[in-house]
């Protein structure tokens, strides 16, 4: 079964990298949307079918639509004559390291805090419907308000016309 | 007790069918083959009945322009999609030069595979499902969200100044109404109390007296149920929300520089679409298999599923031989303007039934509040339109 | 309401597809190669060459004048004019086109061969259903296809053709009538002339030749 793994991994790995080196800013994209893709899978590989699915609809779904959109609507899709790569990609590299050092650095901590055979759990979507109304539901209410207000705005800024002679 | 188990015979032949073949391959491969043998059943049968819509749907169009419709090939035209198929077959496929090969070729592929795979958690009849799952919904609005970046790759990548706009046009479309489908499918699932298609149709499969627990049957699921079919339509680029395609305006949009068989994978992508839609509208808010009167259970599940399917087809067919085609701007009022206020104030409408318990009252309460909505959205909708005849500022 | 015009819509569409069904006469359809529309009598698709009598080489009216090939806008006639001459309606000896066609693939239809034509030759035709699988010499027609008697003329435009007929005749009886004054003209003049010299010889003018007969 580890061979699923490493096939998810390498088109998760492929898709990023994919976007990063690509000189076409819509191939980037869509190499980000299989990136996307490749978590997914991951996610159901982990038997969680609410986050996997979720991610799909949300990721795929919409913000690789947004990317797009808003590489569409700026400016074309070819490679700038100066190179696809920025001025500080030295500093960016350095940032990249260090984030990743830290996520390696508490999932390396993590696995020794937790007991190696300790059971996957069996988690439903009525277990996660639960735990967001239960134990969750402050945060899920900020965030609920939130978007709704986001919501509500973006309708105001829609219904906002100007009167104009026909 | 005899008839009962003929009855479940007529219900079940598919799956005893299956369980039967599959009982012909050593146990090892039996689970795999069943499911191979499910996902054989959806690519024959829903492609099988595309063939079929298009003859129906020709032939109802040209009867509601008082027309004949096609009836050259075989009796009364039926073998028209036949000859469709090899004429998309052997045309020639023509990819533009300047096209960007690899996505051309990718899009037309991730349209039809993201739409089959919708199928998958459809339940078709009783017990008829290829996968039950836990979050049937989410999946299948995963993969319905999935079709835009290929409509958005094929338009693209034909570096095609029609079909980019008509690929704009189409992605704009299908976010706006993704928020009016995804929110008024929420109100079942706050109702039923599952993202499992089984459960939700299990929820509706009751009766009071001879009529069913459908949820169109309530003042919010009728709501829900109008926002839906409205969403789909927009969803599935179907008149009078084929603005992405319009023929008239910008040649077929994302489609234009497809030929031969990658167009006609297009074109049954888009039935595929408006099929698992039907059937999702059918499962949420329609019963999805149940029969829409008790004594006319013995009738088998699939046949009610495919019934329901069908005539959702019909008002599709029907609505694109009436309306006329959007504007742009229409479009987008009316996803942004309308269909989101009246679907959240579903959702509140929704929560007040669940929570005001069984009894005459609630019926009362959620169907002023929504008709009240309705009345009053409309009026602001129209509230400073001119309606009457148009007048020019520079053509006169 | 919101809403009122979409229902609207909806049951008149839905009137028609019901009453299609159920009166015929609903249906504007005419399915073609069973039913026909008769076409109208001022129809036309392309130029045919009119012949008078039963031999089409014999009667062809066209005298090769190739008004109508300088003519054509398109330029799809082709003529070739004939060594030899033949008799037209009238008698007259003409000379006659050994090669005439037409591509009506180039072809448009305008009708201005038929009306700058002289000799009522070339008319339209009101044929269609030409379709054919050899795209070049399908679609150029010669002489022998393009000739059709005046009876078919009369029978696809039966109006035009009797005042053609009229025109026709009144011409001929017109050169005939010339003709034949001519002839008594120059028998009176052979007669003067032989009592002139008979009188007094001297040098001889010729007699004015008389128009030609036929001519326009």
């Amino acid at each position: 079964m580890h061979v699923v793994f490493f096939l998810i991994a390498a088109l998760t790995l492929g898709g990023a990298l994919a976007a990063v080196l690509l000189k076409n800013t819509v191939h980037c994209a869509l190499a980000v949307t299989l990136a996307f893709l490749g978590h997914a899978l991951l996610f159901l590989r982990l038997d969680a079918q609410f986050a996997g699915f979720a991610q799909i609809l949300i990721y795929i779904g919409a913000v690789a639509i947004l990317v797009v959109f808003a590489i569409l609507l700026t400016r074309g899709s070819e490679a700038p004559a100066s190179g696809i790569f920025s001025k500080t990609w030295l500093l960016g590299l350095l940032i990249a390291a260090a984030v990743f050092a830290v996520l390696g650095w508490s999932i390396i901590e993590s696995a020794r805090a937790l007991a190696v055979d300790s059971a996957a759990p069996q988690v439903t979507v009525h277990d996660i419907g639960v735990a967001l109304v239960g134990r969750y539901v402050l945060p899920l209410e900020i965030v609920a308000l939130l978007l709704t207000a986001a919501t509500i705005g973006a309708v105001i800024v829609a219904l906002h016309e100007k009167e104009r002679p026909r | 007790m005899a008839s009962t188990s003929a009855v479940t015979g007529a219900d079940q032949i598919f799956i005893l069918l299956r369980d039967w073949l599959v009982h012909l391959l050593p146990s090892a491969l039996r689970p795999a083959a069943s499911v191979v043998l499910g996902a054989i059943a959806i690519v024959a049968v829903f492609p099988g009945l595309f063939a079929l819509t298009t003859v129906f749907e020709r032939k109802g169009l040209g009867r509601m322009q008082n027309r004949l419709g096609p009836n050259r090939v075989g009796p009364y035209g039926f073998f028209q999609p036949i000859a469709d198929g090899i004429k998309a077959l052997t045309k020639e496929d023509v990819v533009p030069f300047r096209a960007d090969a690899m996505v051309h070729f990718l899009a037309p592929l991730v349209l039809l595979v993201t739409v089959f795979m919708g199928f998958a958690v459809l339940p078709v009849g009783r017990n008829m499902q290829l996968v039950d799952m836990d979050s049937g919904l989410l999946f299948f609005f995963a993969m319905g969200a999935a079709t835009e970046l290929s409509v958005f790759m094929a338009g693209w990548s034909s570096r095609n100044k029609y079909s980019m706009l008509g690929a704009m046009r189409a992605v704009a479309q299908m976010i706006s109404y993704e928020v009016a489908l995804l929110l008024s499918s929420v109100t079942v699932v706050m109702i039923a109390g599952s993202l499992s298609l089984t459960e939700i149709v299990d929820a509706q499969n009751q009766y009071t007296g001879i009529f069913p627990h459908w949820y169109i049957f309530t003042p919010w699921g009728l709501a829900s149920f109008l926002m839906f079919s409205i969403a789909a339509t927009a969803e599935t680029n179907r008149s009078p929300f084929d603005l992405p395609e319009g023929e008239s305006e910008i040649v077929a949009g994302y489609h234009t520089e497809y030929s031969g068989f990658k167009f006609a994978i297009f074109f049954v992508a888009e039935y595929l679409a408006m099929f698992a839609l039907s059937g999702m509208g059918a499962t949420l808010f329609l019963g999805g298999w149940s029969a829409p009167l008790k004594f006319l259970g013995f009738i088998p599940s699939w046949i009610w599923f495919f019934l329901k399917v069908m005539c959702a087809i019909f008002i599709f067919i029907w609505m694109r031989g009436t309306l006329p085609r959007l504007r742009q701007d229409q479009l987008m009022n009316f996803a942004w303007k309308f269909a989101l206020p009246f679907t959240l104030l579903n959702l509140l409408v929704t929560a007040l039934w669940r929570f005001m318990g069984a009894g005459w009252l609630r019926w009362v309460v959620c169907a002023a509040i929504l008709a009240g909505a309705y009345v009053f959205m409309g009026r602001m909708g129209m509230h400073r339109k001119h309606i009457g005849p148009r007048s020019y500022r520079y053509a006169e | 309401m919101l809403g009122e015009g979409i229902i609207k819509g909806m049951l008149e569409t839905a009137k028609n597809f019901a009453g299609s069904f159920v009166s015929e006469d609903r249906l504007t359809t005419v399915e073609y190669p069973e039913q026909r529309i008769p076409t109208a009598e001022n129809a036309r698709v392309f130029p045919f060459l009119v012949y008078d009598g039963s031999d089409w080489e014999a009667g062809m009216r066209c005298v090769a004048c190739q008004i109508c090939e300088k003519e054509c806008p398109p330029k799809c006639i082709y003529i070739e004019k004939s060594k030899d001459k033949k008799p037209d309606f009238a008698g007259k000896m003409q000379i006659y086109p050994t090669r005439f066609d037409i591509d009506i693939s180039v072809c448009m239809s305008c009708q201005i061969c038929v009306e700058v034509c002289p000799f009522e030759a070339i008319k339209m035709d009101t044929q269609f259903e030409l379709a054919t699988d050899d795209r070049f010499g399908g679609l150029l027609l010669d002489r022998r296809e393009l000739s059709k008697s005046n009876e078919y003329y009369h029978s696809i435009h039966p109006t035009e053709a009797a005042e053609v007929d009229a025109r026709l005749a009144e011409e001929k009886r017109a050169a005939e009538a010339k003709a034949k004054a001519a002839a008594v003209a120059a028998a009176q003049k052979a007669a003067a002339d032989a009592a002139a010299k008979a009188a007094a010889p001297k040098i001889e003018t010729p007699a004015p030749k008389p128009p030609d007969a036929g001519g326009q």
